[in-house]
């Protein structure tokens, strides 16, 4: 591990921690605006984040170790995802600890920690949370996976870093098995990031919400860790997808010039990517939970399409 | 040094086989003496538990040792052998056992069925028998010391024999795999092509024309499927597993399902030498059939040993996955690809072996402290049992196949396989994998849910019976073998460049090829088998990241905030009459998978109307195969035997007539 290398990490620590409350913020924004609200400032999440690390923790009388521990473990392992994708640069020394396989494990690792922690107070909305989280968990997480595959087989790797400067390099031209990767990752991502047309993240509407059922119990600083983390890990699905299907603007190892455009590069990515994300929250309308099978299965399906394609037409 | 110490390694095996031998009849001779038995013979069973892996594990890299051993039929000793591949399954069953044995020591009662001497001696015949089935390297011994592990674990099964219940569980067990067992020996009979020499080294020696090697090859999948509990094969397991107690419900998921998997990998790469292609996808959709089939089962039980059963089947199906993967690379001679598929398929042998033995131990240490296996009445036993519940979590993290748990490391192997199927010479295997990888990728996030669910049930929440608050916690022997376990589990986990070069030697013998990680990347810490820049994994650098990620935040936020709480009671929604009894149930939490998979079950739903004085909702799931293959069977079976049985008459003159028409006939067919 170089110093350089070093430097490129914690880089990417420091913008993933910051940029994320921003992302959220920004998305935020730009619903209001499509919804003719007003929009609240974009640093917001921030103030949100301070707000609640000030205020103190309740805790339920039934509440055991994992309740107490699931918000640092999951703003860990979201930190961890951000720091394993190339956000800015693919010089990443943590890239190799853990390849794209492994942040889809590392994904599945909060999931099952956040959906434990719901159960463990014993209340009706926690479970039915859980369940629900792991019932478009356990149909998105495959979905994810196929996507990844396509990508791999593309760039004959699985570690993000490589796969990143492989697809870069091609010359451009729309694969069609990355045009279907991209459509899934789209479906994967919106459920995932508890999202309209699977999860609303603004309601606590007991019928519908998934998200917000699992942190229910959570206040003060446990709750300012667990939307960090949430919005971490829109980040890190945003930047996985930015680096797998846009991936130009991503800095190679000693291309310091490149690492300067690179942050505002991922800005403006980011920018477009959550104003389309805003776009389509407030296009759709959210689905009832059991189409929700029906909507990742179809991301699975277009997923493996992908794989198919690429290993059929070689394209 | 030279051939010393090789020469001890299969003595030694051989050495521990015979104590444990001695140690059942110790038990015979203390047959009602429960604190000799639990306290003195099983932790020692345990410690030579451990001397087998010791001895196994340094034999490993070396030449394969043979001995002939003078017990048997005149004219038929046994012939043993250990070389990598028994090395390998000897040290898994040496370090699952391990900490069975202990727990068994702390967890044996009085008065539960049979006299807990005689107990010990069904239990260590079936240990020594294991030991002796991965040593045996001709059929005869194989299939004798076959028999004995099915006969013992028969027993085990059956230790409560005063329940219907458990008999019948037992009898089916004992059916299936007596079935089994007669497609071994038929299998055997077609490996030794016609020579009458029934050692393996014969075996090995000959060359089957195609069509015979894959009668050899379907018999093998039908036998060694029946132990397995291959699809659909399978029925015996989830009755089998919750009637057997717990630390021999481990034994048999742990290891004695592993056996199956040693004796398909023998026949396999050993004995039948150059594998056909097809037989791989034969294997390939077997195992991932039965994978599918067991997670989805699996979140289907309210039951947890029947939910841990179905989790077993799930990952044998994972196993022959890689095996048939394996297969498939090596019938086109991709050594290294080969050897990533059988290392994966391996590497998961193990990891079952330990993770799984670590949560039956759980459920029996659950079993009683609140004599319940139904799900639905647990909850809340993280508090009252915090050491099983820890180390459950464990295990939990590494079935669910997470990082940076042993459960992942496989799955990762498993997954780097599939990828290299594009390099596959037949396009339609280039096609059909990667639908296969899809599959396996679905189960493996199923089997988080099942875990979810099987975790969050029994141990968070909060009590669904008033009884629970007087649960305790394990004995210290029992603590002292679910530890053991969860430090397999950690280890296996954290460290599996290591392992996977131990196991260097097997793929070297059985494909032609080893990983040789150490070789390539230079660096322990990094598993990557292939190139570092095609995949790479390092799960303790993960580890050290997210754990210092963790630490570094809560210090922080101390530092910066403050680390005040105030307990209170959970929020109840504006209705004060919050109880336990409104927390998802097991059937609760499996419902959105029912509802998924509504096809492959078999469901029989009672709902109550909204009239009913006391409403009741009960759903039971069935197994379909259940009706659709052994239902059928029994009333062909039935069929032929009352046609058969027309014959019999009962009057001596119809015998006579048939002895009559017999000679006639005979002496027709003699003069034609």
């Amino acid at each position: 591990m170089n110093l350089e290398g070093l430097l490129a990490q914690l880089l990417a620590a420091a913008v993933a921690l910051v940029g994320a409350p921003l992302v959220t913020g920004w998305v935020n924004q730009c619903r209001a605006w499509l919804q003719n609200r007003r929009a609240p400032p974009l640093l917001m999440p921030f103030r949100t984040l301070h707000k609640l690390f000030w205020k103190e923790s309740v805790v339920a009388h039934d509440a055991s170790p994992v309740f107490r521990i699931t918000p640092y473990l999951v703003f860990g392992c979201m930190l961890l995802a951000a720091l394993i994708i190339p956000t800015l640069s693919t010089n990443l020394p943590m890239a190799t600890a853990a390849d794209a396989i492994a942040l889809v494990g590392l994904f599945g690792l909060a999931r099952l920690f956040i959906s434990l922690a719901a159960m463990d107070i014993g209340t009706s909305f926690g479970t039915l949370g859980a369940r629900r989280e792991m019932l478009v968990g356990f149909l998105a997480e495959p979905a994810f996976l196929m996507v990844v595959f396509t990508a791999s087989l593309i760039s004959s790797s699985t570690s993000l870093a490589t796969t990143v400067s492989a697809l870069a390099h091609r010359e451009f031209t729309i694969l069609p098995s990355l045009a279907f990767a991209g459509i899934a990752f789209t479906m994967v991502s919106l459920a995932e990031n508890a999202r309209v047309p699977v999860d609303n993240p603004t309601t606590h509407l007991e019928l519908t919400m998934i998200h917000e059922a699992l942190i229910l119990e959570y206040s003060g600083r446990h709750l300012a860790l667990m939307e960090w983390a949430a919005s971490l890990k829109l980040f890190a699905y945003s930047c996985a997808g930015l680096a797998i299907f846009f991936p130009w603007g991503i800095a190679e190892a000693n291309d310091h010039v490149a690492l300067l455009w690179a942050l505002p590069a991922l800005a403006a990515k980011l920018a477009i990517g959550g104003f389309l994300l805003a776009l389509i929250e407030t296009t759709l309308a959210k689905m009832r939970i059991f189409r929700v099978p029906e909507f990742l299965a179809t991301a699975f399906l277009l997923g493996v399409l992908a794989l198919l394609v690429h290993l059929l037409l070689g394209a | 040094m030279g051939s010393l110490p090789e020469l001890l390694a299969i003595d030694g095996v051989m050495l521990v086989v015979v104590a444990w031998f001695a140690i059942g009849l110790a038990g015979i001779a203390a047959l009602h003496n429960l604190a000799f038995v639990a306290r003195v013979l099983f932790p020692l069973s345990a410690s030579l538990s451990l001397a087998l892996a010791g001895f196994a594990l340094p034999a490993l890299p070396g030449a394969p040792q043979v001995a002939v051993l003078a017990i048997g039929l005149p004219d038929l000793p046994f012939h043993l052998r250990l070389d990598a591949l028994s090395a390998f399954f000897l040290a898994l069953l040496g370090l699952a056992s391990a900490g069975i044995s202990v727990f068994a020591g702390g967890y044996f009662r009085q008065g539960e069925g049979t006299a807990p001497g005689l107990l010990c001696l069904h239990y260590h015949l079936f240990l020594a028998s294991m030991a002796m089935v991965l040593l045996a390297d001709d059929a005869y011994a194989f299939m004798v010391t076959w028999e004995v592990m099915a006969l013992s674990s028969f027993f085990l099964v059956t230790t409560n024999h005063r329940i219907a219940e458990i008999r019948r569980a037992g009898f089916l067990y004992l059916l299936v795999a007596h079935v089994g067992a007669i497609s071994i020996l038929l299998c055997f009979g077609v490996l030794q092509a016609n020579t009458g020499d029934y050692t393996f080294a014969n075996m090995r020696a000959q060359s089957l024309p195609p069509f015979w090697a894959s009668c050899a090859f379907g018999l093998a999948l039908f036998g060694f499927g029946a132990k397995a509990g291959l699809l659909p094969l399978h029925v015996w397991l989830p009755e089998a597993h919750p009637a057997a107690p717990s630390p021999v419900s481990a034994l048999m998921s742990g290891v004695m399902l592993k056996t199956a998997i040693y004796g398909l990998v023998r026949v396999n790469f050993d004995l039948l030498g150059s594998p056909l292609w097809w037989w791989g996808v034969v294997a390939l959709v077997v195992g991932l059939a039965t994978a599918l089939f067991g997670v989805v089962f699996a979140a289907a039980q309210v039951d947890m040993k029947r939910l841990l059963a179905y989790s077993s089947i799930e990952n044998v199906g994972l196993i022959v996955v890689g095996l048939g993967l394996a297969i498939v690379f090596a019938a086109y001679r991709m050594g290294s690809l080969a050897a990533l598929a059988l290392v994966a398929s391996l590497y998961h042998c193990l990891n079952h072996a330990m993770f799984k033995s670590l949560l039956f131990l759980g459920t029996g240490s659950v079993l009683h402290a609140t004599q319940e296996r139904n799900l639905g009445k647990l909850g809340g036993l993280m508090r009252f049992m915090p050491w099983v519940a820890w180390t459950t979590l464990v295990g939990v993290v590494a079935s669910a196949g997470l990082p940076p748990s042993n459960g992942f490391v496989s799955e990762w192997l498993l997954l780097q396989g599939f990828l290299f199927t594009g390099d596959l010479p037949n396009p339609y295997l280039r096609m059909l994998v990667p639908v296969f990888a899809a599959g396996v990728v679905l189960v493996a996030a199923l089997a988080g849910y099942v875990m979810v669910k099987f975790f969050g049930v029994i141990f968070l929440g909060r009590p669904r019976e008033e009884k629970l608050a007087q649960a305790h916690d394990a004995g210290g022997l029992e603590r002292l073998g679910l530890a053991w376990l969860t430090a397999g589990c950690v280890l296996l986990g954290l460290f599996p460049v290591a392992v996977i070069e131990v196991m260097d030697p097997i793929t070297t013998a059985l494909v032609g090829r080893g990983l040789a990680l150490s070789g390539r990347a230079g660096d322990w810490l990094l598993l990557a088998p292939m190139s570092a820049e095609r995949a790479s994994y390092s799960p303790i650098l993960f580890l050290l990241v997210t754990a210092a990620v963790v630490f570094a935040t809560i210090v922080l936020v101390r530092r910066f905030y403050h680390g005040r709480v105030r307990r209170a009671a959970p929020w109840d929604c504006g209705f004060p009459a919050q109880t336990a009894r409104m927390q998802d149930t097991a059937e609760g939490f499996g419902q959105p998978i029912r509802q998924i998979f509504e096809p492959f079950y078999r469901m029989h739903r009672e709902l109550p109307t909204p009239f009913d004085a006391a409403p009741r909702y009960k759903v039971t799931v069935e197994d379909p195969l259940w009706g659709w293959v052994y239902l059928r069977i029994a009333a062909a079976t039935e069929a032929v035997s009352r046609w058969v049985g027309m014959l019999q008459r009962g009057r001596i003159s119809i015998y006579l007539l048939y002895s009559f028409l017999t000679l006639v006939a005979l002496l027709f067919l003699t003069q034609a």
